[in-house]
This record gives structure tokens, sequence and C-alpha cells, in this order.
């Protein structure tokens, strides 16, 4: 058994962030992650990080932008911290060396973004993220801050009392890629999830394939609620082909969207009459499908963005890499021709709950970056509020984790403050396929641990459970491939729960999760090896998908009104008088249990009052 | 049911039934898989002869632990293509339909991730930036030379790391500014100038493709060279710290044992212009050097 201070799950932008704050406070901090820490999604990220940095901008502006962007369903005490604390942690990257764009008086740019009332995103050229990470990455050499590479964390070893808020999180199971070990690790004062994106739950995605959802599953199994899971952004402009991202950036410097008579619908149809191609991503995304569904679109499948009119230099001094992505991937020079652009699943604004320490309610548990919800992004994200996220929440639990004195957090976690408990109407059971002697393919079932039990042994036990799982699963001889389970569920969310969502097809999902759970029970590993098993882990991962896709669709299926990104057929209109809440599923012996708590819409000196979104 | 049947035997039928009905469910589910792979395995057979165009590959297949993959082979798939497919897709494809065991890393599919570098007809490419349409049949596909293989297309990556952290790979000064608001500032030219080197993802492809790396196992490489220019040439550092950097990269080692072969300027999918980066340490560590004579 490994034994570390802090243990950080996940090595992207939140995880790296999390780790050097840890270790700033004196902890002994590890990384745990499946992939080496470059390879993590963050670097992906292309636009830009919010930032209020120059005269004339404030946080309480990048607040108000960010409250309203997110259909006033994000708690104002996160969003709060998210603006103020930007500006610092932006420049702290600069001071590590990160290679921003400049301006010529040598100060960093900030270029306009989707739903800011001022051009406040930083960026790095069209790759923003990768400079991120990278940065992220050499302060952790610098500091020696070990790394376990290649380790897949399968499960948290959580003491089992009644209820999740009595319970403790002692540490975690992970198992070694490359040699088949599964060993524990013991957190002496806690783990930090940090795992990042669910985007493989869906077909056409902008995420990596390591984007399985796993921190939030864990969490989820072992009693920390999952917060607004029905809330998926999907990014107005991906390539149809692969998903592949095109960043906002383009729009913000001036990129046109046009159907296929060449009408520049944001304005000819007034989807956005005053911000045209810069409204929100949800706007955006609603209004190319809409193209589409009525006939407008180019193959019966996208629309054009086009850039060409920006100019060569321009293009190559601050879109330089979506010339080669469009070149690449979809084979389009998109100094020559418009590049096709689709709506595609981006970014899960729901997850883990947390307050604004990065706190879950079972202690010694945080979470940070896109895995957690401290309810920034409410209803919908901005383009350029996740990788701030990442920053300022990854250090507030790194330093929280590591036992630095925080002011105490204004949102309260799991069901101790106010709640109401919520009903769904469901067509099939939920949850757990089969408990008993099928459990292995469910995951098992937590070790159960008296009060007498230590944190070393209760680690130990989990340790235990998980290797006769994985023989269980390595020893079986047939049944059913991941492969073909994890295809059935992402075609069925990608139909059923995309952009515009109805009653029947969001209980076709459920009854389509509810069959793949049950073929999930047969699921067969086909590779024997302990050597790199990708095959044992991606059927580990489904796991994982199932439970997410369920969250996703129940929590569609029971917000029964039109907010952010959440468009129902049925529900045309935002209902404030009814869903100022966020939608919270705590797992309960085995079944999703619904219940909701308010909206925080006060904040520091005001309160952000509901206002029709309009662009 | 009758009310005369005593109460224990109707426990007792209770539970057999039940336990019967579990066995039928079982049977049932277990049917039903078994249904829904042969129909799979079907359908990915036909999709492969129907399609108009199916490409050929030749993968490498090699497993310490499995006593029928260690000895080295190739094996051969036939992936039906659609528009746009590259290596990778096609490796997925393969995964996903015929063989769930062959190995390789991906994650990101969009040229930023690293994690599939590969050997593909002869040079070293990324899976996923890499067009079927481009290449000729048979496909051949192999781990990155040079490097030792841990399964099929994964290669162990320990080597490279250690020689990229050799470098002290991180940003350092002795003249930030006092305000945590106030940015160092940087000319555009300047940015310019370190923004190629600043693309690297850790790939290995140049390392892979150099002759000399692969003869003297303690050269520093492309990469790890390019990650000190990143950092020598970035005004930023100051001039006390470009010395330190140099230092590092005179070393017996270091720069000075490229040939000047271009190999790694030829595979670095971010076309980082590796040689000439390497040239110009040449030439800075020689002004260098004149300084002190
Ligand atoms: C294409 C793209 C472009 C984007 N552009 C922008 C942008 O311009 N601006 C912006 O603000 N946001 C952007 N976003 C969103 C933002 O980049 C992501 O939300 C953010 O990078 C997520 O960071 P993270 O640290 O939470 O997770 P990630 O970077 O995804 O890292 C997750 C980590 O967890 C590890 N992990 C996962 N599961 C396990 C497990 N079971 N065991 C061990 N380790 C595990 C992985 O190895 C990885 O290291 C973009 C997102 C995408 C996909
Ligand atoms: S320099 Fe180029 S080839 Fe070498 S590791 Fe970096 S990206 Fe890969
Ligand atoms: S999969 Fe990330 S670089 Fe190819």
């Amino acid at each position: 058994m490994y034994e570390h201070d802090v243990i950080v799950v996940g090595a992207g932008g939140a995880g790296l962030r999390a780790a050097i704050a840890a270790h700033e406070e004196g902890a002994d901090v590890a990384i745990v992650s499946k992939l080496h820490p470059v390879r993590s999604h963050t670097g992906a990220a292309e636009g830009g990080i919010n930032a209020a940095l120059r005269e004339g901008d404030s946080w309480e502006d990048h607040a108000y932008d960010t409250m309203k962007g997110s259909d006033y369903l994000a708690d104002a005490p996160a969003a709060e911290t998210l603006c103020k604390d930007s500006p610092k942690e932006t420049i702290k990257l600069e001071h590590w060396g990160m290679a921003f764009s400049r301006d010529d008086d040598g100060r960093v740019s900030q270029r306009p973004f989707g739903g800011l009332s001022f051009p406040r995103t930083t960026y790095a050229g069209a790759e923003t993220g990768h400079q991120l990470l990278h940065t992220m990455y050499e302060q952790l050499v610098k500091r020696g801050i070990k790394v376990y590479d290649e380790w897949h964390v399968t499960r948290l070893a959580v003491s089992d009392e009644e209820k999740p808020e009595d319970r403790t999180c002692h540490g975690i199971v992970a198992y070694d890629v490359q040699t088949g070990q599964v060993e524990g690790f013991r957190a002496r004062n806690g783990v930090i999830l940090a795992t990042g994106g669910l985007g493989q739950v869906y077909d056409h995605t902008t995420n990596a394939v390591a984007n399985t959802g796993d921190g939030v599953a864990m969490a989820y199994r072992a009693g920390a609620p999952m917060e607004d899971m029905e809330f998926i952004q999907f990014h107005p402009t991906t390539l149809p082909s692969t998903g592949v991202l095109i960043t906002e950036g383009v729009r913000g410097e001036g990129g046109i969207l046009y159907n296929e008579n060449g009408e520049r619908f944001m304005f000819e149809y007034g989807y956005a009459n005053n911000l045209g191609e810069l409204a929100s991503r949800d706007v955006v995304s609603r209004a190319e499908l809409t193209e589409v569904n009525e006939g407008r679109g180019i193959e019966d499948e996208y629309v054009h963005l086009d850039m060409r009119h920006l100019g060569e230099e321009r293009i190559i001094d601050r879109l330089e890499n979506i010339v080669h992505l469009s070149e690449d991937f979809e084979g389009v020079n998109p100094l020559d021709a418009p590049m096709p652009v689709k709506p595609g699943q981006h970014y899960a604004m729901g997850g883990i709950e947390t307050d604004e320490n990065g706190e879950t309610c079972i202690s010694g548990l945080y979470a940070a970056g896109e895995c957690a919800c401290a309810s920034v992004h409410g209803g919908n994200r901005l383009g350029g509020n996740a990788l701030p996220e990442l920053i300022v929440f990854g250090k507030r639990a790194g330093h929280h984790a590591a036992g630095k004195d925080m002011e105490e957090a204004k949102i309260t976690t799991g069901k101790e403050g106010e709640y109401e408990l919520g009903e769904v109407d469901s067509p099939v059971e939920l949850g757990e396929a089969g408990i008993g002697e099928d459990a292995v393919a469910d995951g098992g079932t937590a070790a159960d641990a008296g009060a007498s039990v230590s944190g070393a042994d209760l680690v130990q036990r989990a340790v235990e459970d998980e290797r006769e799982t994985i023989d269980t699963l390595l020893e079986r001889e047939d049944g059913i491939q991941q492969a073909e389970i994890r295809e059935r569920v992402q075609k069925s969310m990608t139909r059923n729960v995309n952009v515009f969502r109805e009653e029947s097809a969001l209980k076709d999902a459920l009854r389509d999760i509810r069959e793949a759970r049950e073929l999930y029970q047969q699921v067969f590993v086909g590779d024997k090896s302990r050597t790199f098993n990708t095959d044992l882990l991606q059927t580990l991962e489904m796991r994982n998908i199932l439970d997410i896709a369920e969250a996703i669709t129940l929590g569609a299926l029971a917000r029964n009104e039109f907010r952010g990104a959440h468009w129902r057929k049925e529900y045309q209109e935002r209902r404030d008088e009814e869903w100022l809440k966020h939608t919270m599923l705590s797992w309960n012996d085995g079944r999703p249990e619904l219940w909701y708590k308010p909206v925080i819409l006060e904040g520091e000196n005001k309160t952000y009052e509901p206002k029709t979104r309009s662009y | 049911m009758s009310t005369q049947v005593p109460e224990t035997v109707e426990e007792e039928s209770a539970t057999e039934a039940a336990s019967a009905g579990k066995q039928k469910r079982d049977a049932k589910k277990r049917e039903r898989a078994e249904r829904v792979q042969e129909q799979r395995e079907a359908e990915a057979a036909e999709k492969a002869r129907s399609a108009d165009d199916t490409y050929h590959l030749k993968v490498f297949r090699y497993d310490p632990e499995v006593p029928e993959k260690q000895e080295p082979r190739f094996d051969d798939f036939h992936v039906p293509y659609k528009q746009g497919m590259t290596i990778l897709d096609a490796l997925m494809w393969a995964r996903d339909h015929y063989d769930s065991s062959l190995t390789f890393r991906h994650s990101c599919r969009q040229a930023i991730c690293g994690s599939d570098a590969l050997f593909v007809n002869g040079s070293q490419r990324l899976g996923c930036k890499t067009q079927l349409s481009d290449l000729s049949e048979p496909i051949r596909v192999e781990p990155l030379p040079h490097s030792d293989v841990v399964k099929d297309l994964v290669v162990d990556m320990e080597h490279f790391y250690d020689q990229m952290e050799s470098v002290e790979p991180y940003f350092q000064t002795n003249s930030l500014p006092d305000g945590e608001l106030d940015e160092q500032r940087q000319t555009r030219e300047n940015r310019e100038k370190v923004k190629m080197s600043t693309r690297c993802i850790w790939c290995s492809a140049c390392m892979s493709s150099c002759n000399i790396a692969a003869g003297d196992n303690e050269y520093l490489g492309p990469a790890a060279i390019n990650k000190a220019y990143r950092f020598a040439m970035d005004e930023r550092e100051g001039e006390d710290m470009k010395q330190r950097r140099l230092e590092i990269l005179e070393q017996e080692h270091g720069v000075w044992r490229c040939q000047t072969q271009f190999s790694c300027t030829e595979v670095c999918p971010k076309d980082i212009p590796l040689t000439e980066h390497i040239q110009e340490l040449k030439r800075e560590a020689i002004k260098n050097n004149l300084k002190f004579w």
C-alpha cells in the first residue's frame, strides 16, 4: 500500500493545480492518473481563459456575465469566487512562463468570446490548453511532486456510515496499467478527484477517449451526490466527421456562420439579433440544428463556418491551429473554403457536488475541474470559463485538503441544508441490474467497515474487493464485449438526449440504458493478459458510462422546463417559480434517488435577479 | 394457490420458483448476449465484405505474457473505409470488431495528447493524424523503433521522459514582477521566436527517428534539446539562466552529438524545426564560449 497526505486523482489542469497547491502547503502529495499528465484532455482546450485583467473590466462584470450565461442556475458564491480569483491565477501562469499571445506593449492579449460583455479571454494562440497543461506540468517537475502515471483508479475507499455526510474517504484503489497490479493508496488528509469530462457517454463529442466520467461515477457510488447532470453543453462548431473542436475564437475573431443558401442565419432568422454568431453556445447550437431540421443545412447535416475574410495574416497569427485541424481531420483548408461544422457534446456543467472550497459532503473527499460541480456554470457554461475553473478550484481544493484554513463555505453539500425530494416517471427500473451473484459487473458493494476499522484496513478491504472483481472479470470465458454495449449507449444518448429533448425520446434512452445494464451483467474481457490490458480498463469504464448516462437522462426527464442548454419540447419556457433549484441524484442502496436544493442567487454585494436571456 | 397448502411448503416452493425464475432469466440473458455477439460478428464481417473499399492493415502483435503472442508477429486486418478515416480509426475499428486485445495508446484523436506515435509504413507518425488514403497498402503498423515494446503497439516511454526531465524543463527567472497582477512583459517577436518550440506534445517520434539517439542512450535527443531551446530563447528568463541552459546543452551528450540528419524535423507532427533549433543552440554555445576566451 502507498501512503501520502493528499492524493490527487487525475493530472489535467485541475489535478496539477491542486497538487501544486497542496505541495505549497507542505503536504506530501501524489498524483495518480490513468494517463501521463501531458496526455490529459486539458491539452485540447483551444480558445482561452477568462480573467478580468484590464482597465474597464471588473470581476463583478465577469460574475454578472457568468450568472446570466448560466441562466441563473449557478450559485453566486461559487461564480463570484471564480471571477475574483481568476485574474490572480491567470497571471500566476504567466509568472510560471506560460507562452500567452502578446499585445504590442508586451502584455498578454485578450479577445472577445461568446456571452462576455468585455473581451476578457486571455489566450495562447488556439492552443491555450496545451500551453497551460505543459506549463503546469513543468511546475510539477520543478517541485518533484510524485506522479503515478498510467494507474487507473477504480474505486474510492470510503467508510460505510449510513449517511454519506458521516462518511470519510481514506484513499483509493488503482490498477497499474503496465503490470496489472491492483494496489491501495491511503490518503492521510484527503483525496481530490480531478478526472475531467464524460463526453464518451455520447458518440459525437469533442472529448478524448479517456473522458469516461470515472470520478463522477466513483464518487456517486461512494455517496457523494451528482448535481445538475442534465446540463450538457453542445458546442456549435465541431467537425462533422470526428467531433474535433473548432474554437469559439474563430467566431470571436469575426468568423461567420452560413446555411446552405448562403444566408447568415443567426441574423436572417432572428436567432440572436444583437450578438449573432457570438451568442451563447446553447443558442447557436439550437440555431444550427433548426437550420438543418428545416432543410437549410448542408448535406442535411451541418452548416458552414467561414473565416476567409479575416485574411491569412490574422488567421495565422491567432488561429493557426485551426487551419491544421480543419485540414488534417476534415480535409478542408479554411484559408480557401468555409469549414463544415455541427454541434457536438462538449462539456458537462454538472458533476460531483462540491462547495467553493472543492469539498464534497464526504469528509476528506474533494473534487475540482470538469468532474466537479461547484456550480459555477449552472445551465450553460460560457466559453473560456472552464480553464479558470481548473486553476481557481484546483488550487482551493489543494489548499483545503492539505489543511490550510479556508473561509467557511457558503454552499452546503449533501442533504444537510434545505432540500426537497423529487420523483420521476421512469418506464424501467433504475440503478443496479443485479445485486448479489452478478454484482461483479455492477462494481460490487463497498466493504462494510465498522467504526473500529482503521483507514488503512479500509483501503486494504477495498483493494481485496477490487482484486476479486477484476479476477472474476478476467476469468469469464464468454459473454458480451464492452465495445458493443458502449456503442449502444453512445448512439442512444446522441439520438435521444441531445440538443433537443422530448419526453418520449428520454424514456427510450432510459429503456436502452436498462438493456445495456443487463447486457453488462454478461460482460466479458477477451484479453486475458495482465500487461496493458485496455480491454479490461474499457470494461471498467463502461460501468461508469452506464451510471452517468442514466443520471443525465433522469435529470433531463425530471426538469420540466427550458433552461440554458436544457431544451424541452413540451416545456418551452424557463419556469423560475418552480425550477430555480439544482437537480441532485444520490446513490441509495444501488438506486438513484432524486432530490433538489435551491440555487443561491445572493452574491457578496448583490442578488442576481433572473432576467430573460437575450442575445 | 390453495389455502390448504402448509406454509413451509409454500415458502419452499416460492424460493424454488424464484430460483428457477432466476435460472431462466440468466439463461435468457446469456442467450441474448450470445445472439448479440453473433449478430455483431456477422455484421462486422459483412461490413468488411460489402464495403466498396477496405483497407488492409498488417499490425505488429506481441505480448510477453500470452504464450501465443510471445513470438512477435503481424496480424492482418481488413477494415471498411469511411471518408476521412485515419490509422487510429482503423485500429479502433479492428479492436472493437475483431480482436479486443489489440493494444495501443490513444486519447485525444486530435494530435494534441501525443500518445499514438507509431511506425507506419516505415516512418514515425501520429495515428490520429494520418489518413489511410495517403498510404500504400498493405499498411504496416508497428510500435516506435528503438524503444522497448510493452505490448503490441505500446512502447516504454520512461527513457524519453527521463531525457525530457534532465534539461530542467521549467521556467526560471530571478526577476519576477512584485505584484501578483503584474505581467512579465514579453515582446511579440520573442513569443514568435519560441512559439514553435512550445508546441511539442512529447510524442517521442523525433527521438525514435534519430540514429544518434539509437546509438547513444545518453544523448539528450531532439525533443529535450527543443525543450531547453524553449526556455533559453525566452527573454523573460534573463541572461544568467541562458548561460546555465547552454551549459546543460553543451555537456558531452548534448547538442554536439547532433549530426544534422534532419530525420527528427521530418517526422515531427507539430512541424517544429528541430534541427534548426539544435543548430541555433550550437551557434549560441560557440558565442558563449568565445566570451570566455
Ligand atoms: C476540445 C476542447 C476545447 C476546450 N476549450 C476550452 C477553452 O478554450 N476554454 C475553456 O475554458 N475551456 C475549454 N474546454 C473545457 C476544458 O478544457 C475542460 O473542461 C478542462 O480542460 C478539463 O480539465 P480537467 O483537469 O478537469 O480534466 P482533464 O484535463 O480531462 O484531466 C482528467 C485527468 O483525469 C485522469 N483520469 C480520468 N479518469 C481516471 C481514472 N479512473 N483513474 C486515474 N486517472 C483518471 C486523466 O488521466 C487525466 O489526467 C475545452 C474542452 C475541450 C474538450
Ligand atoms: S519535438 Fe515533435 S516529434 Fe519530438 S516529441 Fe515533440 S512533438 Fe513529438
Ligand atoms: S490520439 Fe492524441 S495525439 Fe493522437
